[in-house]
């Protein structure tokens, strides 16, 4: 086949279409390239892994301020007793500590806060180790920072499904819907075009996209925050192809009958919304109760990224990552084949 | 591929029988015949509803007719849609092609749909769009686009050509192209199908004409014969301000076959203008009416329309 007659194949022209709607889209450009770039960077500086926090906590007498200071990790300030009550009140201290009538200590915290707790753990310790106590057996501390247990590693993955999920979905939805509202879905149709030439370009392109897509913010993670990659390199890339075609005909029945942009939008975000807070983007799915787990498993979302997490943390293989996989495909199967039973190209 | 299956004379480029068509309880198309003649250009006239759109796009195989029988270039749309489609060249009335894309970008995607045809450089020149071959579709104008849509219905080289409304919109500089091209493809033997609702633009573009109303065919014929029939040839419309005029001192002159009033203005369909006028004059002379407007014109395709409904194409 020679150049010409390779550049004038409907396919090929078809996907240059989708190539320069896109390139030509600014905001595209940002949405799907800047956007997750700069999502990953404000999330792994938020939640950094800091030196172990220190505590602030506020004693009413010199004395027992000067006992708390001992523990490195409380922060003691000396306050009056009313100023000290409004500063636990106000959240600006974890505890108060108190002298009783008796000779005893009283702590005043919030029994349901972790900090609560640990500061009267700390602080206990320490009036008690400045009383004279004695521990009967040392502890030596080892410190264990690893990556592939931080948030930042957590994190990634959960961006990369987020992005392969909204690309799929956004790109041949929104594009079909503009398409068909602009009557430029029926003038194709009108050509002697095979009709699913139309349908594939969007997948050769979204092929094309992938490695961008998930090369973003792999590689920034990789880059810059030293995330691991420790599964098998084409599985990785195996379960994004599986994912990008399962959205993409998510994608596809979503706009097989929808006539205006905001229709589509709001069928988009009503499947999208729901599985960015349940499918484990941010945080894991695990918090949400045992109830509705069987059903957080089932959602594609959740099946990517749990591949992913399988894949890039804990060097999980094909067999491993293989009912995510499984789940992935059963959503590309009903999807594209109710979008072929639903589609108008008018 | 099937062999095309000859079904009608080999001179009829579209044939249609009985045609219906019904969306929920609107009838859009209600037994409609017509037969187009290869190497003609063949107009359906009517007012905006006629179901000229629903009948050109049952042509076209983008609407299935609930009945009637429908053959184009010999062929049928049940049995040969994939040749049929590479044989027509279709516009259709309202399509945004992709914005951001630029005219030769558009007509090599559209031309890689066909077999055959000319090139998309060729196409660009056919419609004078030299100057805007690398213009984003988005920032040309209405004319331009109306034509880049001309261009995109041409890249197949097609035997029949399908155009639904293709001057609506446009302004009269824009139209005036836009016709010229059209007169060029009839001169080059192309057959075509167009719809209009501007009676000026089928006297002007049709050989012959089929008037549509209501989802019918209501008169067929070129333009001279449909005028020919209503007997009229010319029209004569006068105003004589506030003053009320006899009319039936009007109607009772020779050669006077219609008379109506219309929006203050008096309407004659008379036979023979220099006979006509003069008469008219001494008539109104004779009532003591003042005359503040006369105006004749030869009777239009507008006429027929409406001596055949009382209504007028525009009447929305």
């Amino acid at each position: 086949m020679s150049k010409r007659n390779f550049m004038d194949h409907a396919l090929v022209q078809l996907t240059l279409m989708r190539m320069r709607e896109f390139i030509r889209e600014p905001e595209a450009l940002f949405w799907s390239m800047i956007f997750p770039i700069a999502l990953a960077a404000g999330l792994g500086i938020a939640f950094r892994n800091r030196p172990p926090e220190v505590l602030k906590i506020a004693a009413v007498t010199p004395r027992l301020a000067e006992a708390l200071r001992q523990e490195k990790l409380l922060d003691v300030t000396q306050l009056p007793p009313e100023l000290a009550q409004q500063f636990i009140r106000t959240g600006k201290v974890a505890l108060v500590a108190e002298p009783a009538a008796d000779g005893s200590v009283i702590y005043r915290y919030d029994d349901t806060n972790p900090e609560g707790r640990q500061a009267r753990m700390l602080a206990d310790q320490a009036i008690q180790r400045a009383s004279g106590r004695q521990d009967p057996i040392a502890g030596n501390d080892q410190i264990m920072r690893e990556p592939g247990s931080r948030y930042i590693d957590f994190l990634i993955p959960g961006l990369i499904g987020m992005g392969i999920m909204g690309n799929s979905i956004w790109g041949p939805g929104f594009s079909i819907v503009d398409a068909r509202r602009k009557k430029l879905l029926k003038r194709i149709v009108a050509t002697p075009m095979p009709k699913h030439y139309y349908l594939l370009s969007f997948l050769v392109w979204r092929m094309i996209l992938l490695p961008v897509d998930v090369g973003v913010p792999l590689g920034f993670g990789v880059l810059v925050f030293g995330i691991p990659l420790r599964g098998s390199f084409i599985a990785l890339v195996a379960t994004c192809v599986l994912a990008t075609l399962a959205f993409s005909a998510g994608g596809l029945l979503i706009a097989s009958r929808v006539r205006t942009i905001e229709a589509a939008s709001g069928l988009m975000n009503l499947s999208m919304v729901p599985m960015w807070i349940l499918s484990g983007v941010f945080f894991s799915s695990q918090r949400f109760p045992d109830l509705v787990q069987p059903v957080i498993k089932a959602l594609p979302l959740t099946a990517l990224i749990d591949a992913l997490r399988a894949n890039m943390l804990q060097g999980s293989g094909f067999a491993q990552i293989a009912p995510q996989a499984a789940v992935l495909g059963a959503w590309l199967v009903v999807c594209f084949g109710l979008a072929l039973r639903l589609f108008r190209w008018r | 591929m099937p062999g095309p299956t000859p079904v009608s004379s080999p001179q009829a480029a579209l044939r249609v029988r009985n045609l219906r068509k019904t969306y929920k309880d609107v009838v859009a198309v209600d037994g409609l015949d017509l037969e187009i003649r290869s190497g003609e250009c063949f107009g359906l006239l009517g007012p905006n509803g006629a179901g000229k759109t629903t009948t050109i796009e049952i042509c076209e195989g983008l609407t299935e007719a609930d009945s009637g029988e429908v053959d184009v270039l010999g062929l049928r749309w049940s049995s040969d849609a994939p040749t049929l489609r590479q044989k027509l060249g279709i516009q259709l009335q309202e399509t945004q092609l992709a914005e951001k894309l630029t005219v030769s970008e558009t007509l090599r995607l559209f031309r890689s749909f066909f077999h055959q045809g000319p090139g998309a450089e060729e196409a660009i020149r056919v419609v004078q769009l030299e100057e805007k071959r690398d213009a984003r579709v988005g920032s040309l104008s209405g004319g331009q686009k109306q034509r880049l849509a001309l261009a995109c219905a041409l890249v197949g080289d097609p035997d029949l050509l399908f155009l639904d409304e293709p001057t609506t919109g446009l302004d009269p500089q824009a139209r005036r192209q836009l016709w010229d091209l059209i007169e060029e493809f009839k001169a080059a033997g192309r057959t075509i199908l167009l719809t209009t609702h501007y009676m000026d633009e089928a006297e002007k573009l049709c050989d012959r004409v089929a008037i549509m109303d209501h989802g019918k065919t209501i008169a067929q014929g070129t333009p001279r014969e449909l005028i020919a029939s209503i007997g009229v040839e010319h029209v004569v419309e006068f105003s004589a301000g506030n003053t009320a005029v006899d009319l039936s001192g009007i109607r009772a002159m020779a050669g006077v076959r219609d008379v109506r009033t219309e929006n203050g203005n008096v309407l004659l369909q008379v036979t023979e203008l220099h006979k006509a006028v003069p008469g008219l004059l001494d008539e109104l002379t004779r009532q003591a009416v003042p005359l503040t407007e006369l105006r004749t014109h030869s009777a239009t395709l507008e006429d027929v329309f409406v001596h055949l409904t009382g209504r007028h194409l525009r009447d929305e």
